[in-house]
């Protein structure tokens, strides 16, 4: 069947994330910028809202709704029309929750997920990006090597989200060639938490370096357990997840810029009214229709149980790029205000920059 | 709820053009390029079978038995489907499939039931364009005034497709050109009437298996019921409803493009795994040469370019108004189709610029897609309006 119209409920939840955004997001989201933080109350607003717990089972804490990739690409884009830094943090324990659910072993599952779950958002993240040139999530330096029923783990990671206060994080390493997800605890021995970083943009979101030195990780907590988890699958999960979000920071550029268009006065006429400023916003907007139609052909491959390798490589390829593009049409249209922190297509511009760079800090 | 999978209908037909398009058209595609305004006989086998269901059920039987019912269809979606795959074929030779003329779907959408029983078995060409009036098609010259039982027509039509090898032509003419663009009417005029000639075919770019014409209309003298619809003038509805009937054109124009974007990508494809190069969509960005970058830009621009295409013909399968959507497809396919089929010949080097193979054609055949039925300027000029709220006066 197919169908470009949300269901009831998409477009339920879609309007409720909306609205949340527009109240407590938008507004702030310069400000958060500046102060590199985004208070706690409203990531837990965004927690209760209850995307990221949704599809698991009841026992665990969750709703036992069925897993909507198409579903999860919508709430992501809208939160990211807010800010992509939020967007990121208020949905970042799903990087544990999600391959947990679709691959965790039962007693991985029944240990985690009640505390992942709870009322309270509590932070868990994701460690798979390194700090070198030509970085490739499937070429990982990061290595596991069993020794005396445990593995150890060692390498270095970057752009570790919430990495200080996260109760576990999961980390992508090589196993025999293999690639492998684990759960280190807060608190392990072998794990050094690095300075909080500092990017060209994504500001109000913590993000650290992290050192693995002779890490030991109990057996149980290789993901999966002894057969290790579908890594590639899940590769493609964070890369749909990306091209959401990736869709939302350029939407938000293109609304911006469009409205501003419309009442810049210049020469006696709104700059609207000039063909070179018109094709730049048509341009932008089948742009992010074609990010957003290329995310949800990937998502909607997945939740038909098919393989989305090709769409979802290429949703985040094709996110990427325009992102970087929009946005950057975004302060173009503002000229010199567009370069100024008084607007915030500039936010939107360093934030976009991250879309092609940055593996895994979302997911569907 | 949303979802991108085709249903299994859709299926079938592509699957079943695909085989039309690579065992009927690839073959003679070189041919009819280079023996340009010489009528294709292989399509032949096509007369009826494409595009001809349309007239068996517009055929006026008395009763009207058939309700619509609400049931979702894919009619649409299907007509992108069939596009994209037969100019994966030839865009040539898809505009000269006989008995599928613009005409015919004017005909389809404004005729009344006798008018369809009449001319739909026909082959109708469509005449809008003249020396000054393309995009700016309200500002047509031809004129048709009413002499006792006939209209006389006088004018000149230019780029009229299958002016050759149609049987009848519809012509756009003023009826009243004191009341501007809503005095423009339809008119089928037969091949065979006095006035009415065919002066000259177009030597093109590409495309060349299709017939381009101009014909020049001098007291050309036409039965008043071939009006088609009402010769009414109605200031608000008339030349807007003209309009409107190519939202639903736009789309299956894009869809060109896709279908030879993706015809170039596949043989540039074919020619990089011969030497090596493997396509696995696992391979980091920034470890890729040159050359594999472009081909994941473009094979992603093409998958774009086919979404926004599905996008705009399934809001018209759900009936509702995709007058922006198809604009948008249109615009941007008209330059990825371009864009796409030069850097496939860039890549392939002596393989793309050498008549022995076919990507130099298809770089040829797919500029069209970027013009006809309103250039890619336009397009965005539609979009950008549309989203905007912008009459034609504020952004010209």
């Amino acid at each position: 069947m197919f169908s470009l119209e949300m269901s009831k409920e998409q477009k339920m939840i879609k309007d409720e994330v909306a609205k949340l955004v527009k109240g407590i997001v938008t507004k702030n989201a310069n400000e958060m910028d500046e102060k590199r933080e985004i208070p706690e109350d409203t990531v837990q607003k965004a927690w209760e809202l209850g995307a990221s717990v949704s599809m698991v089972s009841e026992e665990f804490g969750g709703f036992g709704m069925d897993d909507s990739p198409v579903t999860t690409a919508i709430v992501l884009e809208e939160l990211a029309f807010g800010d992509l830094a939020f967007a990121i943090q208020a949905t970042l324990p799903s990087l544990v929750i999600s391959p947990l659910v679709s691959m965790g072993t039962k007693e991985q599952q029944s240990k985690y997920l009640p505390l992942l779950c709870g009322e309270k958002y509590s932070a868990a993240t994701l460690a798979i990006s390194e700090e070198k040139f030509g970085f490739d999530p499937v070429e990982l330096e990061t290595k596991a090597e069993k020794k005396n029923g445990a593995y150890v783990l060692s390498g270095e990671k970057c752009f570790v989200p919430l990495a200080e206060s996260a109760f576990v994080i999961l980390v992508a390493a090589s196993l025999e060639g293999e690639n492998n997800l684990f759960i280190v605890n807060k608190g392990n021995a072998g794990l050094k938490i690095g300075e909080k970083e500092k990017n060209l943009g994504l500001n109000a979101l913590d993000s650290y370096k992290i050192t693995l030195k002779n890490c030991e990780v109990p057996a149980e907590d290789r993901l999966g357990g002894d057969h290790g988890c579908d890594y590639a699958k899940f590769l493609q999960k964070c890369r749909i997840g990306m091209s959401a979000i990736g869709t939302g920071v350029s939407r938000a550029s293109f609304e911006f810029a469009m409205e501003y268009a419309k009442v810049r006065g210049q020469f006696g006429e709104p700059i609207a009214h000039k063909q070179s400023v018109a094709f730049m916003i048509a341009q932008m907007a089948y742009e992010v229709d074609s990010m957003r139609l290329m995310t949800w052909n990937a998502a909607s491959k997945l939740e038909a149980g098919k393989d989305a390798k090709r769409e979802a490589y290429l949703a985040k390829f094709y996110t990427g790029e325009k992102a970087m593009y929009v946005t950057d049409c975004g302060v173009q249209l503002l000229g010199g205000h567009g370069y100024t922190k008084e607007y915030p297509v500039e936010r939107y511009y360093r934030n976009g920059r991250g879309i092609s760079i940055i593996e895994g800090m979302a997911t569907v | 709820m949303i979802s991108l999978e085709l249903p299994e209908v859709v299926e079938q037909t592509k699957e079943m053009m695909h085989g039309l398009a690579k065992d009927l058209f690839r073959p003679i595609s070189r041919k009819y390029d280079e023996l340009e305004h010489v009528y294709p006989e292989e399509l032949e086998v096509c007369r009826g079978f494409i595009g001809g269901k349309k007239k068996a059920e517009t055929k006026p039987e008395g009763g009207e038995k058939k309700k619509k019912t609400k049931k979702p269809t894919f009619k649409n979606l299907i007509g992108v489907v069939t596009i994209e795959e037969l100019c994966w074929g030839d865009l040539g030779l898809l505009m000269t499939i006989p008995g599928m003329g613009l005409g015919n779907a004017a005909i389809d959408a404004v005729g009344t039931p006798e008018q369809k029983a009449k001319f739909g078995p026909k082959w109708a060409a469509m005449a809008i364009t003249e020396p000054e009036a393309g995009s700016d098609s309200a500002s047509i010259q031809t004129t048709a005034v009413l002499d006792g039982d006939e209209w006389v027509i006088n004018g000149e039509k230019i780029f009229v497709t299958c002016a050759d090898r149609c049987d009848i032509v519809v012509v756009w003419a003023n009826i009243d050109p004191s009341v501007g663009k809503a005095g423009i009417k339809s008119f089928v005029i037969e091949k065979d009437t006095p006035g009415f000639k065919l002066e000259y075919l177009e030597h093109k770019l590409g495309i060349r298996a299709s017939d381009t014409g101009t014909f020049v209309l001098k007291d050309c003298r036409v039965p008043k019921e071939n009006l088609l619809g009402t010769a009414e003038i109605s200031k608000k509805k008339s030349f807007a409803g003209v309009m409107q009937t190519f939202d639903n054109t736009r789309p299956t124009v894009a869809a060109m493009s896709v279908g030879v974007a993706r015809a170039a990508l596949e043989f540039t494809k074919e020619k990089m795994e011969e030497k090596g190069i493997v396509i696995d969509y696992e391979k980091s960005p920034y470890s890729m040469s040159a050359l594999e970058k472009e081909f994941y830009k473009m094979d992603a621009d093409v998958d774009a370019i086919r979404l926004l295409v599905w996008q705009a013909a399934s809001m018209a399968d759900a009936g509702v108004r995709n007058s922006l959507q198809a604009s948008m497809c249109k615009a941007k396919a008209g330059k990825v189709g371009t864009a796409v089929t030069q850097k496939c010949c860039e890549l392939l080097g002596p393989l793309g610029y050498s008549q022995d193979y076919l990507p130099e054609k298809w770089m040829r055949d797919v500029k069209i897609a970027d013009i006809f039925e309103g250039t890619g300027q336009i397009q965005h000029l539609i979009v950008a309006r549309q989203l905007m709220k912008l009459s034609s006066k504020e952004l010209k």
